[in-house]
C-alpha cells in the first residue's frame, strides 16, 4: 500500500462540483483542486481563486519584444558600431531616407512585439501550471481518467494544515459525491 | 440564484426579483441534446477507428498532386527562376498570387479562433480547430513561394535576403522595404497560429491519453499533453492564457493582410498605390478563409456524421459571414473605380479601365461574378439549408479570390507607364503545377491532421452545451 497523497470525490455534473467546491472554499481548506473536463464558468470564484498572472509574462514578452525590434532596426540600419565577431551595423542608404525613423521600424516592431507576447504568455501559463509534469497522484488512478470525458473530481491532499483522516472523511462524504476514495501518493 | 456568486448576490437590483426576464432565444451549438460523452466518443472515434479506405485513396492521390510543387520548386532551383513566366514588365506573376492567395484561406482560421472568440460566439468552437489547420497549412503553402522566387533557396537565409542574419559583410535587409515587414509578419503568424492551434490541443490531447489502450499512443500523446490533468487551477491560467493569445491574435491577423497589402500599395504603380488595400484585402482574407472551410467541412460533417455538431446554424453563420465580406469586397471594387475617376488621375483611370475593359477583362469579369454575384446567393435561407449549393459556391469564392490577386497583380503590371514595353504575361507549365501541387501539399497535411488529431476542440464544445452551466436544471 503506497502512502495517501490525499482523498478524492467524484460527481456527476458540473452544478453538483459547484457547489463542492464552495464548500470546501469555505470551510478553509487550502491544498486542494477541482478536476474537470472543460473549463466551469464560475468556477474559479467558487474555488475562491485571485485572478490568474499570466498577464504579467504577456507585458513582460510584449515590452521586450518591441525594444527587441526598435533596436534591432536601428543597429542594423543607422549605426556602424562594430561589436567584433558578434556582428556590426552599417548606415545602409536607400533613396537619400533616414537611417532611421519609427515609422518604417513600426511594422516589424509591432510584430515581434506580438510575438515575444505570445511565447512570454504561453511560458507563463507552463510555469504557473508547473507543466510539463506527467507524474501526479491524479494521473496514476484510472477511474479519474474519466475527467476527462464527462466526470468531476474533487480532492483534498493530505499536507493541507486542516487535514485530519476522519474529519475530512466524513466533511468529504457530506459534500454528496458518488464516490470517495483515498488518492494514493 | 446560486450561492456561486455572492457579490453579485448583493448587486441584483431588487426589480429583478419581481419580473421574470424571458430567455433570448439561442440556437444550441450541440444539437439533440448530446452528453459530454457522445461529444467524447464522436471525435475521438474519428482517430481511433481503423483507417478508412476512402483516407488512403485520398492520401495517395494527394502525395500524388503534392509532387507537382516539390518537382517544380526542384526544377527552378536547380535551372532558375527563368522557368517561371516572368518578364518585363510583369515581374511579380503567379508567385505572388499563390502566396497572396494561400495566406488569405489562413485568415478564416484564425478569425475563427480569435476575434470570433473575444466576440463570446458561441459557434466557433466546433469548427475553429480544423480551421486553424487550415490556417497553418495554407501558411505552410504560403510560404514556399516566397523562398522560392528568390531562386537560390540558401541565400533566403545567409547571407539573409528574408531574415537579418549577422554575416561578415554586414549585409542587412532594407527594413524600409514592406516586403521584409511581410517576411516578419508572415513568419510571426505562422508561429503564433501553431502555439494557438496547439495550447488549444492540451486538453483533448490529454483526453486521448486518457482513452489510449496501446502504450505507444498513451506516451506518443501523453507527450504532447503535456501531463494535463484538467485541474481547475490550471484551467485558470489557461483560459487567461487562450483570452491573451485571442487579443493578440486579433491585431496580428489584421497586420499581416494589410502588410502582405502594403507589399502593393507602397509602390506607385497605378491600380496598387491606393489607401483602400489595407481593409479590402483583409475583408477579401476572411473572404476567401470561410469559402475554404465550408469546402472543407462540408464534406467532413457529411463523412463523419457531424451533422449535431456542425449544426444549420454553424453553416448559417459562415454563410452569413460569406455573404457580409464578399459585399464588403464588392464594394471596395466599387470604390477603386470612383476614387480612381473622382481622383482624375489619368494612369490611374486608365489602369481601371484597362483591368475591366482591357486584355484581362475576362480574369476581371470571372473575379466580379466569383466574388461577388456568387455570395448574393446566400441572402436566401433556402439556398443556405441546402448543403450542396452552399459547397458549390464555397469554391466559386475560392476560385474568385484567387483571380481578384491575379487581377491585381497582372493588370496593372502589364500596362505600366511606358507603352513601349506593355506585354502579355503568360503563366508557364512550371507556375501552373507548382501551384497545383500545393493543393496536394494542403491535402496531405489536412490528412494527417484528420488521422492523428482531434478534428473538433473537445472540451471547449462540451463548456458551451447548456448541461456544462451549473445552473442548468
Amino acid at each position: 500500500m503506497a502512502d495517501k497523497f490525499g482523498i478524492i470525490a467524484k460527481f456527476d455534473s458540473p452544478a453538483d462540483i459547484m457547489h463542492a467546491a464552495e464548500k470546501v472554499r469555505d470551510a478553509g481548506y487550502k491544498c486542494w483542486d477541482v478536476i474537470t473536463p472543460f473549463p466551469i464558468h464560475g468556477m474559479d470564484a467558487a474555488m475562491g481563486l485571485k485572478r490568474s498572472w499570466v498577464p504579467r509574462f504577456t507585458i513582460l514578452g510584449g515590452t521586450a519584444g518591441f525594444l527587441t525590434g526598435m533596436s534591432m532596426i536601428f543597429f542594423t540600419s543607422a549605426t556602424d558600431l562594430d561589436l567584433g565577431i558578434l556582428s556590426s551595423g552599417y548606415e545602409l542608404i536607400v533613396g537619400g531616407k533616414p537611417f532611421f525613423s519609427p515609422h518604417f521600424a513600426f511594422p516589424v516592431s509591432y510584430e515581434l512585439t506580438i510575438l515575444f507576447s505570445a511565447f512570454a504568455s504561453i511560458a507563463g501559463m507552463f510555469i504557473l501550471n508547473k507543466l510539463p509534469m506527467h507524474y501526479h497522484p491524479v494521473l496514476k488512478m484510472d477511474d479519474v481518467a474519466d475527467s476527462s470525458d464527462d466526470k468531476f473530481f474533487l480532492y483534498i491532499e493530505k499536507q493541507d494544515p486542516q487535514f485530519d483522516d476522519a474529519k475530512t472523511a466524513e466533511f468529504v462524504q457530506s459534500l454528496h459525491p458518488v464516490k470517495v476514495s483515498d488518492l494514493e501518493e | 440564484m446560486s450561492s456561486a456568486h455572492p457579490t453579485s448576490q448583493a448587486a441584483r437590483p431588487a426589480i429583478l426579483d419581481e419580473v421574470d426576464p424571458v430567455d433570448i432565444p439561442r440556437q444550441p451549438c450541440v444539437a439533440n441534446d448530446r452528453s459530454f460523452n457522445w461529444i467524447t466518443e464522436k471525435v475521438c472515434g474519428i482517430i481511433e477507428e481503423k483507417t478508412p479506405t476512402w483516407w488512403w485513396v485520398c492520401f495517395v492521390i494527394a502525395c500524388c498532386t503534392a509532387s507537382f510543387t516539390v518537382i517544380g520548386l526542384g526544377y527552378l532551383t536547380a535551372t532558375g527562376v527563368g522557368v517561371w513566366g516572368l518578364a518585363n514588365p510583369v515581374n511579380w506573376g503567379w508567385a505572388i498570387v499563390n502566396f497572396v492567395f494561400w495566406i488569405g484561406i489562413g485568415h478564416a482560421g484564425t478569425l475563427i479562433s480569435a476575434i470570433l472568440c473575444l466576440l463570446r460566439q458561441k459557434w466557433r468552437t466546433s469548427i475553429n480547430r480544423a480551421a486553424e489547420a487550415m490556417t497553418i497549412f495554407a501558411v505552410v503553402c504560403a510560404g514556399l513561394f516566397p523562398v522560392f522566387h528568390v531562386g537560390r533557396v540558401w541565400f533566403a537565409l545567409y547571407p539573409g535576403y528574408l531574415f537579418p542574419f549577422p554575416n561578415a559583410n554586414a549585409i542587412w535587409p532594407n527594413f524600409r522595404s514592406a516586403l521584409l515587414w511581410d517576411v516578419f509578419a508572415v513568419s510571426t503568424y505562422g508561429t503564433v497560429s501553431v502555439l494557438f492551434w496547439y495550447i488549444g490541443l492540451i486538453p483533448d490531447l490529454a483526453t486521448v491519453r486518457d482513452r489510449a489502450k496501446t502504450k505507444i499512443r498513451k506516451i506518443a500523446y501523453g507527450i504532447f499533453a503535456m501531463g494535463w490533468r484538467g485541474s481547475n487551477r490550471h484551467w485558470s491560467n489557461y483560459e487567461m492564457l487562450y483570452l491573451l493569445l485571442a487579443g493578440l491574435s486579433t491585431p496580428l491577423v489584421l497586420s499581416v493582410h494589410t502588410i502582405v497589402s502594403f507589399d502593393f500599395a507602397i509602390s506607385l504603380v497605378p491600380g496598387w498605390h491606393t489607401t483602400i488595400f489595407p481593409p479590402y484585402f483583409v475583408a477579401g482574407a476572411i473572404f476567401s478563409g470561410f469559402g475554404m472551410v465550408l469546402t472543407l467541412m462540408l464534406p467532413l460533417r457529411a463523412v463523419y456524421g457531424m451533422q449535431d455538431l456542425i449544426t444549420q446554424y454553424h453553416i448559417d453563420c459562415m454563410t452569413k459571414i460569406v455573404l457580409a465580406t464578399g459585399t464588403m469586397v464588392g464594394y471596395a471594387y466599387g470604390m477603386e473605380f470612383f476614387i480612381a475617376a473622382y481622383g482624375a488621375n489619368e494612369f490611374e483611370i486608365f489602369a481601371f479601365v484597362n483591368r475591366a475593359f482591357g486584355n484581362y477583362a475576362w480574369a476581371y469579369w470571372i473575379m466580379i461574378s466569383c466574388n461577388v454575384i456568387s455570395p448574393q446567393f446566400f441572402w436566401f435561407k433556402k439556398i443556405r439549408e441546402n448543403t450542396t449549393m452552399v459547397w458549390v459556391i464555397s469554391l466559386f469564392v475560392n476560385v474568385g479570390m484567387w483571380f481578384e490577386r491575379f487581377v491585381i497583380t497582372v493588370t496593372s503590371l502589364s500596362r505600366d507607364f511606358l507603352p513601349s514595353s506593355w506585354g502579355y504575361y503568360s503563366p508557364t507549365v512550371v507556375d501552373i503545377f507548382t501551384y497545383l501541387g500545393t493543393f496536394g501539399l494542403f491535402s496531405v497535411l489536412f490528412l494527417l491532421f484528420l488521422r492523428f488529431v482531434p478534428l473538433m476542440a473537445m472540451a471547449e464544445i462540451k463548456a458551451v452545451t447548456p448541461q456544462a452551466d451549473p445552473h442548468h436544471h
